[in-house]
């Protein structure tokens, strides 16, 4: 194919299949205990995910892929992928540690000081901690380079001011690593200017205020920062170049199971209700969904493979994204058509009805986090020799 | 890949290339190139890769002969290799050596039937047979009357074949046999049925139709850097380049699809509902790709790739129609739906994550 493109068909290795089978035992002693319902993807408010991300982190699946003496435990990422897999099938609340483990860690690995890895990372690992991103801006969103909120040099660190807005957790979180303004873009590189600082979220100066989404939920914030204090040792990677770090890191954002999951509910449901033997349009519409399913699983497995391989598979994981976040965001109104003949006697009527409410709900924001259809298409373009 | 599919591949891609290239062929307005093609992929093996030298073949495994579908694929190949190749597994299942020359299989529809009546003579239609008029032999696979599985070569001038042409112009034909006598028969082995036969089958379509999508991508982008309007190439409009990402996610699904399922039965140890769900998904998702991808591809050509002349539709009118071929998306799809559903909804995810 076009040289660029790479999807071969890597398998889970047996060591997985052990692997997995703990975590399905762990997942059904917690849902057991009542921490969280498979059934419900819509967390209440007093779910303790503080206490389950330790529980998760107690058995060694947070930081799994990084060196030993941070904390981690140098498995594979092949390994790691099935512990996400199995998380988002069954609706676990991992949202306090996911961040943290898919890329703010692996930044903090890459660019942090010694004091700062052995301070943060163990902690990570033990599920002790929740990060936030902090990219976009009130008048910068996908448009990343435009961000205007300004780190001043001061005596032995800088000083923050700004807004940066749509940051997810950052109403819970203890850190958050951040894109600031240094320097103004050159003529030649718009991208110039902007550092990463890693931002401790107790500092003074920093208030977080929660904004209302139309799921009924309030996941993200508005973030300002007035004269925070930044030290130096705070600064991650080169002044001026974040954009250089920024890019190669997506393709852990981008692949993993979660950019196809997160509606999964939906159609678990949609086969309770159909019954063991749906009529013919209940079937075909099954058999579909599972077949799109199957395929975007097995190449999102393929970029994990790549990975692992130590490649950085940017144009396929920006694909797998772009094609597995229009089928999880058209996968609840798929079901509800399929649903339109059970009847509400159907045992599970009333839990299908819960989920696609939710899952409608917030199907508008999954082509959005984390890189829009358009960016993504952006660098997809590119990697074909377009741009 | 390995090494003997890497060697595999080249090869036939240069015999595509030189002897089957898709401009040349519309030039030529003729089948004339068809003989020299087949000549060479024979010469080399290529025609029946699968099948133990003992039987005629060329004793390679399974994923080399896969390896050379999507290689034909790509090429939009229309000489009957890939019916060849399942023909020639077929029978090697049952013992039978493959006679020369090209071959098809019957059936080739999951509702067809054929029978071995006790005089030893086959009877049944086979409905849209690819490439039927252009074989000199059909593999078939027939029913006893008491339901056992026989494998049987038959001249294909034995049979009566309807006319009949696929969307890209291929040969597809009906089958009529009106107690035909077979060259040679044998019982199939147990598991060699046709459900076997139409995952063999679909399987080697979803890799065909993989290969002329990537081929599809390739003429489309390489189309966009070149063709200039509104004063630039329109690969620089961003809804041209958005709509060629979204090409290319259709084929990396494609891609992906079908080189999970023939690697599925090249592993050979995967049966049941894991390998339906890898052939199935590919069937289904390798259709769908082929009537999106087949539309951007076309959209971005304007004009010019609708005419004769240019050598888009030998790539997306085969796409197409290959999707009907070993039983269509519908068929996959109320397959696999059925068993999703007779497995019961808290076993569906435990499926997906076995593969």
């Amino acid at each position: 194919m076009t040289a660029a493109l790479t999807f071969d068909p890597i398998r889970l290795p047996p060591e997985c299949e052990k692997l997995r089978q703990e975590v399905r035992t762990f997942l059904a002693e917690e849902i057991s205990a009542g921490t969280f319902s498979p059934q419900r993807a819509q967390k209440s408010d007093d779910t303790d995910a503080p206490g389950f991300s330790k529980r998760v982190g107690a058995r060694g699946w947070i930081g799994m892929t990084w060196p030993k003496k941070y904390g981690g435990h140098e498995r594979s990422f092949l390994e790691r992928y099935v512990v996400t897999e199995e998380m988002r099938v069954a609706n676990a609340p991992v949202r306090r540690f996911f961040v943290a483990d898919r890329q703010s860690g692996p930044v903090l690995i890459r660019y942090a000081n010694e004091r700062i890895k052995m301070d943060i990372l163990p902690r990570i690992c033990r599920g002790e901690v929740c990060f936030a991103i902090g990219m976009s801006e009130p008048n910068s969103g996908s448009d990343l380079f435009a961000a205007k909120t300004k780190a001043t040099k001061t005596d032995g660190g800088w000083l923050i001011n700004g807004t940066k807005i749509w940051t997810t957790s950052a109403h819970v979180a203890d850190y958050m690593l951040g894109i600031f303004r240094t320097s103004a873009p050159t003529k030649d590189n718009r991208r110039h200017g902007l550092t990463q600082f890693l931002v401790d979220m107790k500092t003074p100066g920093i208030t977080v205020n929660p904004i209302g989404q139309i799921s009924g939920q309030s996941e993200f914030n508005e973030v300002v920062f007035e004269d925070a204090f930044m030290p130096d040792d705070h600064v991650l990677g080169e002044i001026d170049g974040a954009w250089k770090q920024a890019t190669s890191e997506l393709a852990y954002e981008r692949s993993g199971p979660e950019r196809f999951l997160e509606t999964y509910y939906v159609l678990t449901e949609l086969v309770r209700a159909l019954g063991r033997e749906p009529d013919l349009r209940g079937a075909e519409g099954i058999g579909r969904l599972v077949a799109q399913l199957h395929t975007l699983r097995r190449m999102s497995v393929s970029v994990a493979g790549m990975l692992q391989a130590g490649k950085e598979p940017v144009v396929e994981a920006a694909i797998v994204k772009d094609v597995g976040t229009i089928w999880e965001q058209q996968l609840p109104h798929r079901v509800r058509n399929l649903a339109a003949f059970v009847e509400p006697n159907v045992s599970n009527h009333e839990t299908l009805e819960r989920q696609l409410d939710f899952a409608m709900k917030i199907a508008p924001k999954l082509t959005l986090q984390g890189g829009t259809t358009e960016v993504l298409r952006g660098i997809i373009a590119r990697g074909l020799g377009l741009r | 890949m390995s090494e003997s599919e890497n060697i595999v591949v080249e090869t036939a891609e240069r015999m595509f290339a030189d002897l089957a290239d898709a401009q040349s062929i519309i030039a030529s307005k003729s089948d004339a190139w068809k003989a020299p093609v087949w000549d060479a992929l024979a010469d080399a093996g290529l025609t029946l890769p699968w099948i133990d030298e003992t039987l005629g073949g060329a004793g390679a495994d399974l994923a080399t002969g896969f390896a050379l579908l999507q290689a034909a694929g790509r090429a939009a190949l229309a000489v009957p290799l890939a019916e060849t190749m399942i023909a020639g597994w077929l029978l090697a299942r049952a013992g039978l050596a493959s006679p020369a020359g090209a071959m098809t299989v019957a059936p080739a529809q999951p509702n067809g039937r054929i029978t071995l009546s006790a005089d030893g003579t086959l009877s049944g239609r086979a409905r849209n047979v690819p490439f039927a008029a252009d074989a000199r032999h059909i593999a078939v696979l027939a029913a006893t009357a008491d339901g056992a599985s026989v494998i049987a070569l038959v001249e294909a001038a034995a049979c009566q074949i309807a006319a009949g042409k696929t969307l890209a112009g291929d040969a597809l034909n009906g089958v009529t046999f009106d107690r035909v006598k077979p060259i040679a028969q044998a019982p199939a082995p147990t598991g060699v049925d046709l459900t076997a036969l139409m995952l063999m089958g679909a399987a080697a379509r979803s890799l065909q139709i993989a290969g002329a999508l990537e081929t599809a991508l390739d003429i489309t982008v390489r189309y966009a850097n070149e063709r200039v309007a509104f004063e630039k190439k329109i690969g620089k409009f961003q809804a041209i380049q958005h709509s060629l990402a979204r090409l290319a996610g259709e084929v990396a699904a494609a891609v992906s699809a079908a080189g999970s399922a023939a690697d599925t039965l090249s592993g050979g140890r995967v049966a049941g509902d894991a390998l339906l769900l890898e052939v199935a998904a590919a069937k289904i998702r390798c259709g769908e790709a082929a009537e999106v991808g087949a539309a951007i591809a076309h959209q971005v050509h304007g004009a010019i790739g609708f005419t004769s002349e240019h050598i888009l539709h030998r790539f997306t009118l085969r796409a197409q129609s290959w999707r009907d071929d070993f039983g269509p998306e519908s068929h996959w799809a109320v397959e696999l739906g059925r068993r999703v559903a007779a497995r019961g909804a808290d076993d569906l995810w435990p499926l997906v994550a076995s593969r």
